[in-house]
């Protein structure tokens, strides 16, 4: 049986850090962060490709860890740290990792596109990928229907190579061009 | 320094590329308006039968509702299919009309639009809505519904019925000793675009409607909606700036469009409507299709019969097709052949074309029956294909533009060194690894629209390129781009390109890869107009250096018209654009393709797909290690963004050989793995190396030589895998996806 309609919960009062800017939103406890972030704040780079954790596509970064963001209650993320794909980089200053998408083609219609490069910058921090077949392995999680998939792990390995030989020039948006 | 010609032939990195790497590309459900409300579609929980009553009770009295439509209260609607008919893609039959009756025609049609004054609201409150039902049996196996195939459905329009039969294919079939007769099934798949199907109407507050949907092309919602629920089309404008995705699956418009605009039209607000993506399983699909190939040779390889028949699911209200056997009577040169297409009727949503609709099921069965027929002779897969090589398009008697299928099998074998393949069955392993190398041939019908382009020049000397195709992640803007900066001698940077805008000048939707050659020649045309008025501008100056110039007389480059014997003679495109008289000089054009050439000339792309796997011996697991995509496709505009094409037709054909199946409970009708999750597409551990070359080829059918890219990546990937899975394991499996299970 379904509850009782009207016993709805009272929104709640949260405070959320995304991109270091500080936002306060009454919303209804049940509302994802994903929800939040997108019809509240705008900040729609955060894609809605399942609404169930299976795609990646809103993978944000929550105090520098990966996350689904459309399984994440926006209430528990009062105080944490988020990052989304705006806080990564502008159309004027890319990230390493965004001019590298660029470079490679590594993305068709885009809509993949924030979330596997979030997944990337968190990857990356994590230290676990020595290579291409563990960046394959720990990027599945995030889906591209466009079978961008080669595009994106040799995008991923050339920032990855940057990082580790700091002599090496990372991608610039000049690169790209 | 961008500023080197011709952009056309490079791999520019795409114009819109910044924007969707920052996450400032804009899709359908990212648009916003102020007071705008929240739907949420409830779906129906049986396959077949009649809606008794619905209880709206609880859901009414949730927080935050706002109005909730079913059939029983909804706006008017027409009550005869041909305002539903316009729709440039529709198929014969009756279309689908949301929430009109209590007819349910399949599991998930919507009943129900809950609308609230959140997302939260609206969700929470579609899950309250109640309904009792008057069920029937459902069928949604078309195996279960063959013995009711039928042919005598009205074609669809722009899919040819296969051709008569050629010579006697029967009789030569009986009297051959070396043949085959096999059947072959692909799962049924769905698109999953990763974008959810979503429209946003924005309430303009006159009555008037901006309407940003997901769409292959703006203008048939546009034309829909507007014939559907009678609005001014002066009135209405509809935008997809970019599209997450599509694969076919938006070439109709979908139920979210009219139920969102009935809805805004209703409450005189902005409305947003963005689906599950369960629901997303409950409209078009590649549809089920049996087939059967028999073949017959000569001992030397020669074809002397093809026999094609396929039966194909449809919905039980529209006879949707797609051309599925008409390339066993193409690809192949042979004297006997008889192509067979049914359609057989089930309770499901209908399909709709899914990336190469029909070649990728047809010839994935051709495919994987020539390879057989290729161990019957004992004979090399690729020798087979190149004993039977067609010179000539035998459906409709015709010569080929171009074809160079040849150099595809001979460029590709050669990058994935196919002479060292040893051709006996579980002959290669590495360890505990059999390794099998298959290849199969693929073929996609090269085509063209009637577009229109506009093209305009300010006096700063910016250039804007415009027309009203898509670009669903297929490279359009870019290629766009490179066309107008080409034809005007510009930066690249200087040019802008515009799509998916009602306000821009009229296009077909984008599919069928017509959309590269279509939009390009049309923005080319456009182009050159804008050059003749440019110059009748600069010659109408007072003392022009131009006067008696026309346009073979002159250049367009550094942003000056320049007379091409001398070029010290010159109007600065800022002359040129201020003598006009106007802040800027625009034209437009019409693309027309050349009829007369389509009636002299067949036009396909062509693919050799030669495929690596490795497969665990003890578990079955199969993994695709390589793949060799050799195409010719007529000139290519931009060889980053035409190998992501390829690159995205052969991970799609990598799911549908290893993963990809829709499956539906038979006995509630209902699909059972609605997700992204239980319905498995290619991961990143799923796809290793792909390797894409384009051969060169010079085709005469349009003015900028392109065939288009779109489908031709998928034809014959699944079954260049499924070839090398039976070399790896000697397992033939002719019903796709080859599961673990099937190996083992």
């Amino acid at each position: 049986m379904p509850q009782d309609a009207r016993s709805a919960p009272e929104p709640v009062a949260v405070t959320l850090s995304v991109n270091g800017e500080t936002h306060s939103v009454e919303i209804p406890p049940s509302a994802t962060l994903l929800d939040v972030l997108r019809e509240r704040l705008h900040l729609t780079g955060s894609k809605k490709g399942c609404d169930q954790g299976q795609c990646g596509a809103c993978t944000v970064l929550i105090d520098g860890r990966r996350v689904n963001s459309c399984l994440q209650l926006a209430v528990m993320n009062d105080g944490r740290e988020i990052t989304t794909i705006e806080g990564i980089g502008t159309p004027e200053h890319l990230h390493p990792l965004q001019a590298a998408f660029v470079t490679h083609d590594a993305f068709q219609c885009g809509y993949c596109t924030p979330g596997q490069i979030c997944s990337a910058v968190g990857m990356l921090d994590e230290g676990h990928a020595h290579g291409p077949e563990e960046i394959r392995e720990l990027m599945s999680g995030n889906l591209c229907r466009c079978g961008a998939y080669t595009n994106i792990v040799e995008a991923i390995e050339e920032v990855r190579r940057a990082r580790e030989a700091p002599t090496l020039k990372a991608p610039t948006l000049e690169a790209a061009e | 320094m961008s500023n080197v010609h011709p952009y056309v032939g490079r791999a520019h990195p795409r114009v819109d590329g910044a924007l969707k790497v920052t996450g400032r590309a804009k899709y359908a459900a990212e648009f916003f308006a102020d007071g705008m409300v929240y739907a949420a579609a409830v779906p129906a929980t049986i396959a077949k039968g009649r809606i008794v009553s619905i209880d709206l009770s609880a859901a009414k009295s949730a927080p935050g509702v706002i109005d909730i439509l079913t059939h029983e209260n909804r706006p008017e609607l027409p009550d005869s299919d041909e305002p539903y008919l316009n729709d440039m893609v529709a198929v014969p039959g009756s279309p689908f009309r949301a929430l009109y009756n209590d007819r349910i025609l399949y599991s998930g049609q919507p009943i129900a639009l809950v609308v609230a004054d959140t997302h939260e609201n609206a969700r929470h409150a579609a899950s309250l809505v109640t309904a009792t039902y008057e069920a029937e049996t459902p069928t949604v196996d078309v195996a279960e519904a063959r013995h009711e195939a039928y042919d005598t459905f009205e074609p669809r329009d722009g899919i040819p019925p296969p051709p008569p039969p050629r010579g006697d294919a029967e009789a030569t079939f009986k009297g051959a000793d070396i043949k085959l007769s096999e059947s072959y099934r692909v799962a049924p798949e769905h698109h999953n675009p990763m974008e959810l199907m979503a429209t946003t109407v924005i309430w303009e507050g006159d009555g008037a409607l901006t309407i940003h949907t997901k769409t292959q092309g703006v203008n048939n919602p546009k034309n829909y909606i507007c014939a559907v629920l009678g609005l001014d089309p002066g009135k209405v404008r509809v935008t997809s700036p970019f599209v997450g995705g599509a694969f076919g699956m938006v070439l109709r418009p979908q139920y979210d469009l009219l139920v969102a605009t009935m809805t805004a039209i209703k409450l005189e607000r902005s409305v947003r409507l963005v689906l599950t993506r369960g629901q997303m399983y409950t409209m078009g699909w590649r549809p089920d299709t049996l087939q059967t190939v028999a073949l017959s040779a000569k001992e030397d390889g020669e074809l002397t019969s093809i026999s094609h028949h396929a039966i194909q699911a449809t919905s039980q209200f529209e006879d949707y097709q797609e051309p599925t056997v008409n390339w066993s009577g193409l690809i192949y040169d042979c004297p006997n052949v008889s192509l067979k297409y049914e359609l057989a009727k089930i309770d499901v949503s209908t399909p709709s074309d899914m990336r190469a609709p029909g070649a990728a099921l047809g010839v994935c069965a051709l495919e994987i029956a020539m390879d057989e027929l290729s161990y019957r002779l004992g004979m090399d897969p690729l020798e087979l294909r190149l004993k039977n090589y067609a010179e000539k398009d035998q459906n409709d008697d015709k010569p080929f533009s171009s074809k160079e299928l040849k150099a595809a099998y001979a460029q590709g074998a050669e990058q994935f060194g196919w002479k060292d393949r040893d051709s006996r069955p579980r002959s290669m392993r590495d360890g505990k690894e059999l390794i099998g190398q298959g290849m199969a041939t693929g073929c996609w019908e090269a085509m063209m629209q009637p577009h229109g382009g506009r093209a305009t020049l300010s006096a700063e000397g910016k250039l804007e390129v415009a027309c009203g195709t898509a670009d669903i992640g297929t490279g359009t803007y870019t290629i766009l781009a490179q066309i107008g900066a080409d034809a005007l001698g510009l930066d690249i940077d200087d040019v802008t390109a515009r799509v998916g805008d009602t306000s821009l000048p009229m296009a077909p939707p984008e599919g069928g890869s017509w959309g590269a050659a279509s939009a390009g020649n049309a923005v080319r045309v456009a182009c050159t107009a804008l050059k003749e008025e440019l110059l009748k501008a600069a010659r109408g100056l007072h003392d022009s250096p131009l006067a008696n110039a026309s346009l073979e007389h002159v250049s367009f480059a550094n942003g000056k018209i320049s007379l091409v014997s001398d070029d010290e003679k010159f109007v600065t495109f800022g002359d040129a654009v201020r003598g006009s008289g106007s802040a800027d000089v625009t034209a437009e054009a019409m693309f027309e393709p050349d009829e007369d050439f389509a009636g002299k000339y067949a036009s396909y792309t062509h693919s050799a797909v030669f495929a690596e796997v490795r497969v665990d011996e003890q578990l079955g697991v199969v993994r695709v290690t390589r793949i060799v995509s050799a195409i010719a496709a007529g000139k290519i505009l931009n060889l980053a963004t035409a190998r992501s094409q390829i690159l995205g037709g052969v991970v799609m054909g990598i799911g549908m050989a290893l993963h990809e199946e829709t499956m539906w409970d038979k006995a509630l009708g209902r699909v059972v793995n609605a997700n992204l999750g239980e319905y498995h597409m290619p991961a990143h551990a799923d796809v290793q190396n792909i390797d894409v070359i384009f051969v060169e080829e010079d085709d005469k059918a349009n003015p900028l030589g392109v065939k288009g890219l779109g489908e031709i990546g998928i034809v014959g990937a699944a079954a260049a895998i499924a070839n090398a899975v039976f070399h790896a394991t000697g397992k033939r499996v002719r019903d796709l996806p080859i599961t673990i299970d099937k190996l083992l």
